[in-house]
């Protein structure tokens, strides 16, 4: 969800990301905010993401995270892969009783 | 590949974990400012939008650790963290830290100590090649077991051997041209070396093919240590002819440093061939198929051959042997044994008794980890409100667990690596220490990476051991309670696990105590007690005028000129001489002798079978020998005059029936000669300290002559000083002659070897349990008092006296100590009737011993108790109701 928001969005600080997945979810994934830094930090060192100091709405110090080259291949895959799955469960979903006889 | 960089992205950030705190702490800050505007921007008052801000972004610490988890290497950190705050932990409760570290260092140190003579003497293979295909050969269970001629049959006859060597010990007296002195020589068949499979360190060894019958070889081979201490690493010394008693014996080569034969604790100076023994000792003995005094045989088994096998195959040639030689073989059978320390005669003994020291150690360490464990759970009672703390701001219990064991493992490798320093100390003084003086005896315990690792594994497994008690103390924990009401938990009336075990270390301890007290007792006893001499300020010179090259007429008149010589030096007080002196070991000479009145002279009519002593005139007063009556021997008391002796008052009541008329009486030697008794001498010990009252003779030099020559010297001068000039003087006689010259005090060391050993060991052991009882003692008593503390608040706020505080606080440690003191000093007591067997004059009815076990347990109470005896005294009820 980070990747496609930073893909999506551009490169955007720490609350950003967090508001716009809230946004997107229709406010339905109302975590705790501070679960996302944890996350943010694994993608960073992952190399799927770089981040960066800037200003930010207020004129703050903030610290900007943008998708690297890597990350939009691993968004790629994931998106793949999330689209395999969620077509598998999908089919699980359509089947009737009567496709077996 | 990931995981790699994902690795390494870490370490980096481990190192830079400052920057990045700081970082997350701007990131977090500027993450609520952004929503607390927003929330002022949807109409939230200030206070009540910056709020909201904080609950939706959740718990800032908890995710802080999610965190770090996620950026440095957790595992580390957490340990790093842990350990810093174990040492925070362990430096503020100094006298706990000083306790648990010295306990364990005790426990582990006697562990490592013990492991590391096992590890010498019967784990480590010998330090020969293809050890473990070398065998000895024993004949029924004695020390010597084979004759020469035993051992050629055996040798030309076996299957089983690739070949067979066979060597015996002795003394000798070795010329290098300046000062000879006595050496210890293995005298060996000429295949030795070749069979231990050993190459010479320098020059070459003696083979089977430079033996060509009696006094053939006169070769020797010097020990690596032997070369290093006399001959300075002398390389010249190859081909050099040196005088082994006065003979002339060519040095072929130097062994390699390490070298010990297959006795272990047997350290040889030279080595020569068997053939030349009766050059070297003047015995006829090497043809002689009935006197068995070859030390050891040894052989590799051929390849293939079992243990089993060879020993039928013996067997077979010893059936041979008894059908061919009857009178002279004796009927036990042959066995193999393991070398080292010559086979069964001592394997066995050594064995059991250190599994058995080992099981004790292993049972110490077990209570001390068991002390150590309450210490633990009473000081995580103490903390017990920490935790709980720490359980409610989302710690979790493995996390705490964590940080227990640290502490635990840290105290515990702290003690493990003090007590494997100390005993490396110890293992290395016990390795040069020669307990008798003039025996090369020694035990190679030298320690190695064996003892380094067993230390450290004990120091590992203890640390966990006493670390998991408190584990179900805290698992159990429940934060709430624990914080709502404060540490609880009313401390049990009922009699615990806890309370019997420390009872039965009291116990223990108390009878550890008890038996060393008794022992020492013993031991001062013994040293003070009448030996019926007085070794004080006495020197022994210790020669063999056979050895050196005296015999017949010569020796008398040769020890005569010795004794005239050194009472010619100033300061010398009187000198005499014996052939050998009482209490030296291994013991003294002993002759049976026949009632005058004994006509059939075979030896079960015998009367007595006295000690017997060969001495000078002078002897009586150079070793303070005191004269009851009568007289002593003078110089005319010689072949010429009737024959006379001196006996000691058991003498006299045993075999002349009356001690005031023993003078002018006769008695009767073994070859039926009479012999007259002129004087009494006071009664002594001869053979060891322990010995009932035995009879003892004293014989005429002149008319009992014997080779064996130990000048007894007395002077006030300075020891040192004075074996100088004696040896100068004896020099001039005759400078090839062997001298040992020693103190007597000294040489009397070896006689209270066994009670010194038993007191030393009974000493250390009394400590050990000292210190576990205070261990155990104080871990109850600071338990208890922690646990009743708000109790013991209460009672002074409402006018409790401190008498009546310490009594509620320690009243059950100081009963339990009681307890076990008094079961301990019964059973103690109980015990020394066992110790009276090594130790000399051991009895437990002796009121000092009594009075200093009670107050050295009282004393160890004391001390056990003082600190938590002052924290329930320094109980300030204001503060503790407030805190609580």
């Amino acid at each position: 969800m980070v990747l496609k928001t930073l893909d999506v969005l551009g490169p955007l600080h720490g609350y950003g990301i967090a508001r716009r997945i809230e946004q997107i979810s229709g406010d339905l994934l109302a975590v705790n905010q501070g679960t996302l830094y944890p996350v943010l930090l694994k993608l960073e060192q992952e190399g799927a993401i770089a981040s960066e100091w800037g200003a930010s709405e207020n004129n703050r110090r903030a610290r900007f995270y943008r998708l690297t080259r890597e990350g939009r291949k691993q968004l790629q895959v994931e998106t793949q892969d999330w689209e395999q799955t969620a077509a598998i469960i999908a089919r699980f979903f359509e089947v009737k009783a009567e496709d077996f006889s | 590949m990931k995981s790699l960089r994902r690795f390494f992205t870490r370490l980096v950030s481990f190192a830079t974990r400052g920057t990045q705190e700081e970082r997350l702490q701007e990131e977090i800050e500027e993450h609520i400012a952004l929503q607390a505007a927003e929330n002022l921007r949807a109409g939230l008052p200030p206070v009540e939008a910056r709020r909201q801000a904080m609950l939706k972004f959740g718990g800032v610490e908890a995710m802080k650790q999610d965190y770090r988890a996620e950026r440095g290497l957790p595992l580390i950190e957490d340990f790093l963290q842990d350990l810093r705050f174990a040492l925070r932990l362990l430096r503020k409760s100094p006298g706990f830290t000083a306790v648990a570290v010295a306990t364990l260092a005790i426990a582990i140190g006697a562990n490592a100590v013990v492991f590391g003579v096992l590890n010498a003497l019967i784990l480590r293979s010998l330090n020969v090649p293809q050890a473990e295909s070398l065998f000895i050969v024993q004949h029924g269970s004695d020390v010597g077991s084979h004759s020469y001629p035993d051992y050629l049959d055996l040798r030309q006859r076996n299957r089983s051997f690739d070949d067979v060597a066979v060597f015996a010990i002795r003394q000798s007296g070795l010329d290098t041209g300046k000062d000879p002195s006595n050496v210890w020589q293995y005298e060996t068949s000429g295949n030795y070396f070749d069979v231990l499979r050993i190459q010479p360190y320098l020059g070459r060894f003696f083979h089977d093919s430079d033996e060509h019958g009696p006094n053939s070889a006169p070769y020797v081979v010097l020990s690596y240590a032997y070369w290093h201490s006399h001959f300075q690493n002398d390389r010249g010394v190859v081909g050099r002819v040196v005088r082994l008693n006065r003979h002339p014996f060519t040095i072929l080569g130097v062994a390699p440093p390490g070298f010990q034969g297959t006795v272990l604790f047997f350290a040889s100076d030279i080595f020569v061939p068997i053939v030349n023994h009766e050059q070297l000792s003047g015995e006829k003995i090497l043809n002689a198929r009935e006197i068995h005094w070859m030390f050891e045989m040894v052989g590799h088994l051929k390849p293939g051959v079992t243990p089993a096998q060879a020993t039928a195959d013996l067997n077979s040639v010893d059936s041979y042997l008894k059908k061919s030689y009857p009178k002279e073989e004796s009927n036990d059978p042959y066995t193999l044994a393991r070398p080292g320390l010559h086979g069964d005669y001592l394997n066995g003994p050594t064995r059991a008794f250190l599994t058995g020291l080992m099981l004790l150690s292993g049972l110490i360490l077990l209570a001390a980890c068991a002390n150590l464990g309450s210490l633990f759970a009473a000081r995580a009672s103490d903390r017990s409100r920490e935790v709980a703390l720490r359980l409610a701001l989302g710690s979790s219990r493995n996390r705490i667990l964590r940080q227990l064991f640290t502490e635990s493992v840290l105290l515990s490798l702290a003690g493990g690596v003090a007590g494997l320093m100390g005993s490396i100390v110890l293992l290395r003084r016990l390795s040069v220490w020669q307990p008798f003086p003039r025996f090369p005896l020694h035990v190679p315990v030298s320690p190695d990476a064996n003892v380094y690792l067993v230390a450290l594994v004990l120091a590992l497994v203890s640390g966990v051991l006493f670390g998991i008690v408190p584990v179900r103390q805290i698992l159990r924990a429940n934060p709430y309670e624990i914080v709502k009401t404060g540490s609880t938990g009313a401390f049990g009336r009922r009699i615990t696990v806890r309370d019997v075990m420390l009872v039965v270390q009291i116990a223990i301890c108390a009878v550890l105590v008890t038996s060393s007290m008794v022992a020492v007792r013993g031991l001062m006893r013994s040293m003070h007690s009448n030996f019926g001499f007085d070794p004080r300020n006495t020197m022994l010179v210790d020669t063999d005028l056979r050895t050196a090259g005296y015999s017949g007429e010569r020796v008398p008149a040769m020890q005569r000129r010795m004794i005239d010589a050194i009472q010619a030096i100033p300061g010398v007080d009187s000198v005499g001489s014996v052939n050998y002196p009482p209490l030296e070991p291994p013991g003294s000479w002993q002759g049976i002798v026949y009632t005058d009145t004994t006509a059939d002279l075979s030896p079960s009519n015998a009367a007595a079978d006295p000690y017997m002593y060969n001495v000078s005139p002078d002897y009586f007063r150079a070793s303070g020998t005191s004269l009851l009556a009568g007289r002593a021997f003078s110089w005319h008391d010689d072949t010429n005059a009737p024959r006379v002796a001196v006996v000691n008052p058991e003498f006299a009541s045993k075999i002349l029936g009356s001690i005031p008329d023993a003078i002018g009486r006769y008695f009767k030697m073994r070859d039926g000669t009479r012999v007259r008794v002129v004087g009494l001498v006071e009664d002594g010990k001869y053979k060891n300290l322990t010995e009932d009252q035995q009879p003892a003779m004293f014989l005429p030099l002149l008319q009992s002559p014997a080779s064996w020559t130990w000048l007894v010297v007395r002077s006030s001068r300075d020891p040192q000083e004075l074996a100088v000039a004696m040896r100068s003087v004896l020099r001039d006689i005759d400078p090839g002659m062997v001298l040992a010259i020693r103190p007597w005090s000294s040489e009397l060391g070896g006689t209270l070897f066994p009670s010194r050993m038993a007191t030393v060991s009974l000493g250390v052991l009394g400590m050990m349990g000292a210190m576990l009882s205070i261990t155990g003692i104080f871990g109850m008593a600071a338990y208890s008092v922690s646990k009743r503390l708000k109790e013991l608040g209460i009672r002074v706020a409402l006018g409790a006296q401190r008498k009546e505080v310490l009594q509620a606080a320690l009243g059950r440690a100081f009963k339990l100590l009681a307890i076990g003191s008094g079961v301990g000093l019964v059973l103690g007591l109980l015990a020394t009737k066992v110790l009276a067997f090594i130790v000399y004059q051991a009895t437990p009815r002796d009121p000092l011993v009594l009075t200093g076990t009670v107050l050295a347990m009282a004393l160890l109470g004391l001390i056990a108790t003082w600190i938590p005896a002052q924290r329930a005294l320094s109980v300030d009820p204001a503060i503790l109701l407030r805190e609580e």
